[in-house]
């Protein structure tokens, strides 16, 4: 007998007695999304702006190797998407477009459809998600209904920069991925 | 070793055992502050506990559909009946991909299958990509903590460590100074692995996909870059619908550290095209735990560590003390279903006080677990050290004559007793306990003279 069909003969030996699978309440969360938003996202180290100071940001940044996938900031992409993601390996800024947030903790989020690779918003020094400020949600329990049952290859919930804790429990922003992220509301 | 000898090692550096117990409890007033912050948080855990229950129920079916919808999306999907089995098919798939280099996600499943040792004495080079489960890694040494791998260290063993292995300037102790070390270090690993590994936090049966969370964004840098996706999941690890995520994701990580969610949450329905993801389904002693009635809801666990946390045992003993790769109270419930001579003095290790039942997200009975083990142990492997006295204060308080005899004896010889005889190596109860103040009279001489 193969391991599959001797793992499901094991479960199937066992009586049991079928329980009812739940479901769950359309619980909402309590106050104005966007200040709910902008506010969960800064506990998670993430920076929120509006379009016209993330301009003044940008003409004050440095950096140079800059790729964007977003409509509204084609100007500052510089960087010509590779065929292969390891190319991207000193990328210094990804600009993408996230699909909407949620209120009560800051993720945002990202289907293959705003990820050309999927590596990016990971291997790029800083990211920059931008978002439409009518595209929040509640809670999660909202975000899967947004979700849905489009099919996607991959999705990412993404709620801040890479993070790590693991030195005495002290908190240091950028592990292995982005070292910062910043939203633009528009 | 037994829990309480590995639990005295761990006592010896009384100043570091200290600080372990405030660094935890730290964690779970974490937890505690931001429960409190959702209303239905309580309805939530209910739910999730029932999700689980009617999974477990289930769990034949909800695995077949599992199975047909990810190999729909072109997920191959392999069956382990054990440790090693599975860790021959991941090694088999390395084969088939000459690939001598890894890098993996923080996945304690591989762990409990020793997954690393086995790779490489086969000529693998395996690199844990968590940074809590890097350090370790150079140290040889296991996690001591399923979500803080690390957190039984100080920085300034830490920062010896890197600059041994990394060559990090001597004496910095700078947590930000290390992280980054450690990033341009596990950068290089990223770029040249051609498979990567992770863990499974949840798969969806409803759609055959299934989600990856981490603060650190390692098992993303991994696989995306990667050629070959290897997902490593227990079988007990399915839920029926993606709706129901939501339930889930809002428990682990404020359970875990917290936090409202982890950074990084990943869902994989499908590889990128011209990639590979395989995804192996391991039993591994679940089936065995899923037909003990007793201890079945212990296949509820997300593998949050909220119940180490708030452990009194655990915060003064260590991960290590409990020589299992899940250690803590829910490892006290799930190690002795796998070997029951081995982790005997697990169940035992509790002050079942209940709390790791009180902050469990998916509302595992777990002290009660605990107390139903200590009965089949005893059953099983006869009397304990402790039992004698046991006997002795059983016949006491069966007989009201001996009762009042022995506690005015007790009264003038604990005064006198000398503390040789308490503290005595035969007498494991007074191994770091006190024994109370005696008073002058009993509570029923007082009664008599006070309440007539």
């Amino acid at each position: 007998m193969s391991s599959r069909e001797s793992i499901l003969q094991a479960i199937r030996s066992i009586p049991r007695a079928e329980k009812i699978l739940p479901d769950t309440p359309d619980f909402k969360s309590q106050g104005e999304l966007g200040v709910l938003f902008t506010k969960a996202l800064e506990a998670n180290k993430a920076e929120v702006m509006d379009r016209t100071q993330f301009e003044e940001w940008m003409e004050k940044n440095q950096s140079t190797r800059v790729f964007s996938y977003s409509e509204d900031f084609q100007k500052y992409s510089s960087v010509i998407l590779p065929e292969d993601p390891h190319e991207l390996e000193n990328l210094q800024l990804a600009i993408l477009e996230g699909q909407f947030g949620v209120a009560e903790n800051g993720a945002i989020w990202l289907e293959d459809k705003e990820l050309p690779h999927r590596a990016i918003p990971f291997i790029t020094e800083h990211l920059v998600i931008v978002l439409n400020k009518t595209n929040l949600v509640d809670t999660m329990h909202q975000a899967y209904q947004q979700i849905g049952a489009n099919h996607s290859g991959f999705g990412v919930f993404i709620a801040g920069p890479s993070k790590t804790a693991d030195i005495e429990q002290s908190l240091v922003i950028g592990a292995h991925g982005a070292k910062s992220l910043r939203v633009v509301m528009i | 070793m037994s829990h309480p000898q590995a639990a005295g090692e761990f006592l010896k550096d009384q100043a570091k055992a200290k600080w372990h117990d405030e660094t935890l409890w730290f964690v779970r007033d974490k937890r505690d502050r931001i429960s409190k912050t959702i209303p239905e948080w309580e309805d939530l855990r209910e739910l999730a506990s029932q999700i689980k229950d009617h999974v477990l129920s289930k769990l034949d079916s909800y695995l077949e559909e599992f199975e047909r919808n990810a190999q729909k999306n072109g997920i191959k999907i392999h069956w382990a009946k054990d440790a090693e089995e599975h860790n021959q098919i991941v090694l088999s798939i390395l084969q088939e991909q000459n690939c001598t280099a890894i890098v993996k996600s923080k996945s304690i499943l591989t762990e409990e299958c020793h997954l690393n040792p086995f790779l490489e004495k086969n000529g693998i080079e395996v690199v844990d990509t968590d940074l809590g489960e890097r350090i370790v890694q150079f140290l040889n040494q296991p996690p001591s903590h399923i979500v803080l791998p690390a957190i039984h260290l100080k920085k300034g063993e830490i920062s010896e460590l890197f600059h041994e292995k990394l060559q990090t300037e001597k004496g910095n102790e700078d947590p930000a100074y290390l992280t980054h070390a450690a990033r341009l270090h596990l950068r290089e690993k990223f770029l040249s692995a051609k498979v990567a590994i992770t863990g499974v936090n949840f798969g969806v049966a409803e759609t055959g996909e299934f989600v990856v969370c981490t603060n650190e964004g390692n098992a993303d840098m991994g696989v995306h870059l990667a050629q070959v996706h290897i997902a490593c999941m227990g079988i007990e690890k399915i839920i029926p619908r993606r709706k129901d995520l939501g339930v889930f994701l809002r428990l682990l990580a404020r359970s875990a550290t917290g936090q409202p969610v982890t950074n990084y949450n990943s869902h994989f329905r499908s590889p990128s095209a011209g990639k590979e993801i395989h995804l192996i389904l391991v039993d591994n002693g679940r089936t065995a735990q899923l037909a003990r009635e007793k201890f079945r809801n212990s296949l509820k666990c997300i593998r949050c560590g909220a119940c180490m946390n708030t452990c009194p045992i655990y915060r003064r003993s260590g991960g290590y003390s409990y020589g299992s790769t899940v250690p803590g109270p829910i490892g006290s419930i799930l190690s002795p279903g796998l070997d029951m001579k081995k982790y005997s003095t697990l169940p035992f290790a509790s002050t079942l006080c209940g709390s790791c039942s009180d902050v469990c997200p998916v509302k595992i009975n777990i002290h009660e677990q605990l107390y139903e083990w200590r009965q089949e142990i005893t059953k099983t492997h006869g009397e304990l050290g402790k039992n004698l006295s046991m006997k002795l204060a059983s016949g006491i308080f069966k007989s009201p004559l001996a009762y009042k005899l022995s506690g005015s004896l007790m009264r003038s010889a604990l005064k006198t007793l000398p503390k040789s005889l308490i503290y005595h190596p035969i007498n494991s109860w007074g191994k770091g306990r006190n024994l109370p103040e005696t008073p002058q009279e009993s509570f029923k001489d007082w009664y008599k003279k006070n309440r007539k």
